[in-house]
């Protein structure tokens, strides 16, 4: 394996300069050199000049690119940090000058709709395990590259930007995407493991969303730690049921990128789902709260989502329709809670 | 396109047979047996790790099943040393073990030697033996007494045994790439993956390489089909290589696997079975055995190392599917599917192709009787599964010209890796399912079968399929006008499909519904004694066999048919 110091050795690349792409970014060039690409001239022009994004210092051996052809040919191995919503057309735009040498790591925790041409979520209703793309689903479905990773665990963005100790799971088919992941983003303060269900992986990271806007709406009504606990555990039970639907496996929703993504977003006022919950149980409507966010929170999407999908599959997850009533319907905090302490849950744990 | 009918003989692309790939490789045939022989050892060690007692015990496992197999299962074809054979590894083996005056590095040579013994007589086994005049008595055989027979049964008259009205491209219709395939075959090698319904598909398929101009591919055949004198001399004369399905060890795995990749390498066109054999349940394949496919994806990555980039060091896998009304061994066949998915305890493999005598008369029933088979050749695909065009470049899913190499390259360099070949290798056979149910074609028979089980089944909705097939077959009539009102839903959707390029239609479903019934019903395993479907004297539609019409209803499955019922 080369190192850092060969000649020949190729930059690493990052899509998506949000603030989980920048915690990465600065991650990957303690030992690479890396290229960032972003879409606004005046982000590029903040990184090359400046050697900050939104203000905060990134180490200024990164160099920025708004030219997806000049990053594809520099980089062997490209991370896309970009969020679920503008995934598909970024990754468009890349797909000219993928090729099948190329490694694919993304770190992106949100579902694509994937409908016939024409037809929106609103046109069906109800959808399928087909109609819906996971990030990995969406490279595979869009480039010729097929080594693809995905990036997923307790990682706020703002613990990592500060060097705080933290551990990351990479998950890919391949066992080199898994080791070429661990290769680029060990260090003494991030530690990597590895998994070969992806999907199950990605489902982690996108699903446990559904609970920290939850957690978020909990604290938000001044509950306390007794409901957090409840709703973690009700929460991962959830959690598991619609992986397994989805096809993950249980083995990726209790490790790393599972429990521990969970338990880490529940209890952070860092997290922007749990944010979104928390300002809900204030009083604030969804749209004012998307309106003064400054970055999405995937867990909006994936609400709406996994509710199409229960419908369409004739299944129940109460902790989801609720959340789909209480965010779109207009259904009060109070009265959600009230059912799902009247839903008739029994059985304690009947994943294991 | 698809519908046209391919009915002329191609001229050979290479007509001088000593540019044949496989008369080239049966002349260095010596070499060849020990270099895959060497390189089959080579596997060995590398999965023992150069472990010493790994690879004794991999030795031990291998010899304890070989006496057990020569003790409980001999075959006519087994060689006569075998015994001295396997009783000399054990003697050496027994030697080495007791002596404790050898060094480590002493007995590790010892072992090694007796590996090289046995990888040694694994190839020989293994090889194919191509003889050039074989082959040509063979085609012979086939195309004259195949065309002799038809005429005699679709020209009246005492004179008809010497007409030349009908060929055999009359009864097997070829239909698809077939000027892909040849062009490709000049310049790269050819990995042929056909469906596999009956043990007619290996002769049938022989006949079409020879049809289409193309040279000789060698093949995998069961051991057991050398059991039979008339078969054995067509697998040989077809450029078989033998695969003994009692030798489960890992040395033998890996010598069969080796011989593949080597001969791959070597640039000699090869047919896989897919399905590793005949579809029981009458479906095509949908997971395909990837143990021969990885020899493709392997060899392909052997050839990228060596440096041979162009066209000439690529592999091309080509599709195929076989399509009948009538499958011989179905009764049998669907037997065993039940017996196993129903997983009783008691499974016995029972053949129709036991005989000579059988097989005979299954082709004079075959010719004689007007029952059709169209083979489709599909789209070329490089290991990837990407399409290929003409020239042998591979093209991505929005027209760009892609090298494979790069699928192999880690940091620039063509790296070694079992783990991402294996996941390759399976990416290629979800591929191939793919084509498979693109190129299958239709027939009135599928249609009709497929209709009538489906009514059957959504009148016994609360039955599973267990039950549902132990109905009285007396019990089950559906009346004309509601049968044909589905088939008509059927074929309408069936029509969608094929407008998307889902699947094919055969020239025969043109007509108009009653006919295309009427034709499926006289075609539907017509030689079978009872019958999956039959019109009563009432003009309403019956079966004599359920798990037959289950079997020929089971073509068109994969195609979410079952939706409209």
């Amino acid at each position: 394996m080369t190192s850092k110091n060969s000649s020949k050795e190729k930059s690493v690349g990052v899509v998506g300069m949000g603030s989980f792409g920048t915690a990465i970014a600065n991650i990957l060039s303690e030992k690479s050199k890396v290229i960032a690409y972003v879409r606004r001239t005046e982000v590029v022009d903040e990184i090359n000049q400046k050697h900050t994004v939104e203000g905060e210092l990134i180490n200024p051996e990164i160099f920025a690119t708004q030219d997806p052809e000049y990053l594809c040919k520099s980089c062997n191995t490209i991370f896309f940090m970009v969020p679920s919503s503008a995934f598909q057309d970024v990754i468009r735009a890349f797909s000219p000058f993928l090729y099948p040498y190329h490694l694919i790591i993304h770190g992106t925790k949100g579902l694509c709709l994937n409908l016939p041409q024409g037809k929106t979520l609103e046109d069906v209703g109800k959808i399928n395990r087909e109609d819906i793309l996971t990030m990995s689903e969406v490279i595979m479905k869009e480039t010729v590259v097929v080594r693809v990773g995905c990036l997923a665990g307790p990682n706020l963005a703002r613990e990592l930007y500060l060097g705080q100790p933290a551990a990351t799971v990479v998950a890919s088919k391949y066992n080199e995407v898994i080791l070429e992941g661990q290769r680029l983003l060990r260090t003494d303060r991030f530690q990597v493991y590895g998994n070969s269900d992806i999907v199950g992986v990605e489902l982690s990271g996108v699903l446990k969303n559904i609970i920290a806007i939850a957690a978020g709406a909990l604290a938000g009504m001044g509950l306390g730690e007794n409901a957090k606990g409840l709703l973690i555990s009700r929460g991962m039970v959830e959690l598991v049921y619609l992986g397994n639907a989805l096809g993950g496996s249980l083995k990726s929703f209790i490790g790393l990128a599972g429990i521990g993504d969970l338990v880490a977003t529940c209890n952070s006022t860092l997290s922007r789902n749990y944010t979104v919950g928390f300002r809900l149980a204030k009083g604030e409507k969804l749209d004012d709260i998307l309106d003064t966010m400054e970055e999405v929170a995937e867990g909006v999407n994936t609400i709406k989502l996994m509710k199409a999908f229960v419908e369409g599959t004739g299944k129940r997850a109460p902790i989801t329709e609720n959340l789909y009533k209480v965010l779109f319907e207009d259904l009060k905090i109070e009265e959600a809670l009230q059912y799902l302490m009247k839903y008739p849950f029994s059985v304690d744990v009947d994943f294991l | 396109m698809a519908d046209t009918y391919i009915k002329h003989q191609y001229e050979p692309i290479l007509p001088k047979k000593d540019e044949w790939p496989v008369v080239k490789l049966s002349k260095s045939r010596k070499d060849f047996i020990r270099k895959v022989a060497d390189a089959s050892k080579k596997s060995v060690l590398e999965i023992t790790a150069g472990n010493i007692d790994l690879l004794r015990e991999e030795l031990e496992t291998t010899l304890y099943r070989e006496k057990l197999r020569i003790k409980q299962n001999p075959w006519a074809v087994d060689p006569d040393d075998e015994k001295e054979f396997w009783g000399n590894v054990k003697s050496g083996m027994v030697q080495l073990s007791a002596d404790g005056s050898l060094t480590k590095t002493q007995k590790k040579k010892k072992y090694l030697e007796i590996l090289d013994d046995i990888t040694m007589r694994y190839s020989e086994e293994i090889a194919s033996n191509f003889i050039h005049s074989h082959y040509k008595v063979t085609r012979r055989i086939v195309t004259f007494g195949f065309s002799r027979l038809l005429n005699a049964a679709r020209v009246k008259g005492f004179k008809s045994i010497f007409s030349n009205q009908f060929s055999l491209q009359d009864k097997i219709q070829i239909v698809g790439e077939t000027d892909q395939i040849r062009e490709l075959a000049s310049k790269g090698t050819i990995v042929m993956v056909p469906t596999h319904f009956s043990n007619l598909d290996s002769i049938l398929i022989g006949w079409i390489i020879s049809v289409l101009g193309l040279p000789p591919f060698i093949y995998g055949a069961g051991l057991n089909l050398f059991n039979i004198s008339i078969f054995s001399y067509f697998m040989n004369a077809l450029g078989a290589y033998k695969v003994d399905r009692r030798k489960k060890n890992l040395i033998y795995l890996e010598t069969l696997k080796t011989y593949s990749s080597e001969a791959l390498q070597f640039g000699v066109h090869s047919l896989f079975f897919p399905g590793g054999t005949r579809s029981r349940s009458g479906m095509i394949e949908k997971k395909l055995k990837l143990g021969l496919l990885s020899t493709a994806v392997e060899a392909q990555r052997a050839n990228f190392e060596r440096g041979e980039d162009d066209v000439s060091g690529k592999i091309f896998i080509v599709p195929v599917t076989i399509n009948y009304h009538f499958v011989l061994e179905a009764p049998s066949l669907i037997q065993e599917h039940l017996a196993l998915t129903g997983q009783e305890r008691y499974y016995k493999e029972s053949d129709e192709f036991s005989t000579s005598y059988k097989i005979s008369k299954f082709l004079v029933k075959f010719f004689t009787k007007g029952s059709d088979i169209s083979v489709s050749v599909g789209k070329a695909l490089d290991v990837l599964g990407n399409y290929v065009d003409n020239e042998g470049n591979s093209i991505d899913r929005n027209g760009r010209k892609i090298d494979t190499k790069d699928y192999f390259l880690y940091n620039g360099k063509v790296t070694v890796d079992a783990q991402r070949e294996e996941e390759y290798t399976y990416h290629l056979g979800k591929r191939i399912v793919e084509e498979f149910h693109k190129i299958n074609r239709v027939f009135s028979s599928h249609l009709v079968a497929f209709t009538a089980f489906q009514m059957i089944k959504r009148e016994n909705k609360k039955m599973d399929l267990y039950n549902l097939l132990r109905l009285p077959e007396e019990d089950v009539v559906l009346i004309y006008h509601e049968f044909k009102e589905e088939c008509q839903k059927v074929l309408n959707k069936i029509r969608e499909l094929e407008a998307e390029s889902k699947v094919q239609i055969a020239p025969h479903m043109k007509s108009d519904i009653d006919s295309i019934i009427d034709h499926g019903l006289a075609n539907v395993g017509m030689y079978h004694a009872k019958r999956p479907l039959v019109k009563n004297s009432m003009g309403n539609i019956e079966t004599q066999d359920l798990n037959l019409l289950y079997y020929y209803h089971n073509r068109l499955h994969g195609y979410d048919l079952e939706k409209l019922f």
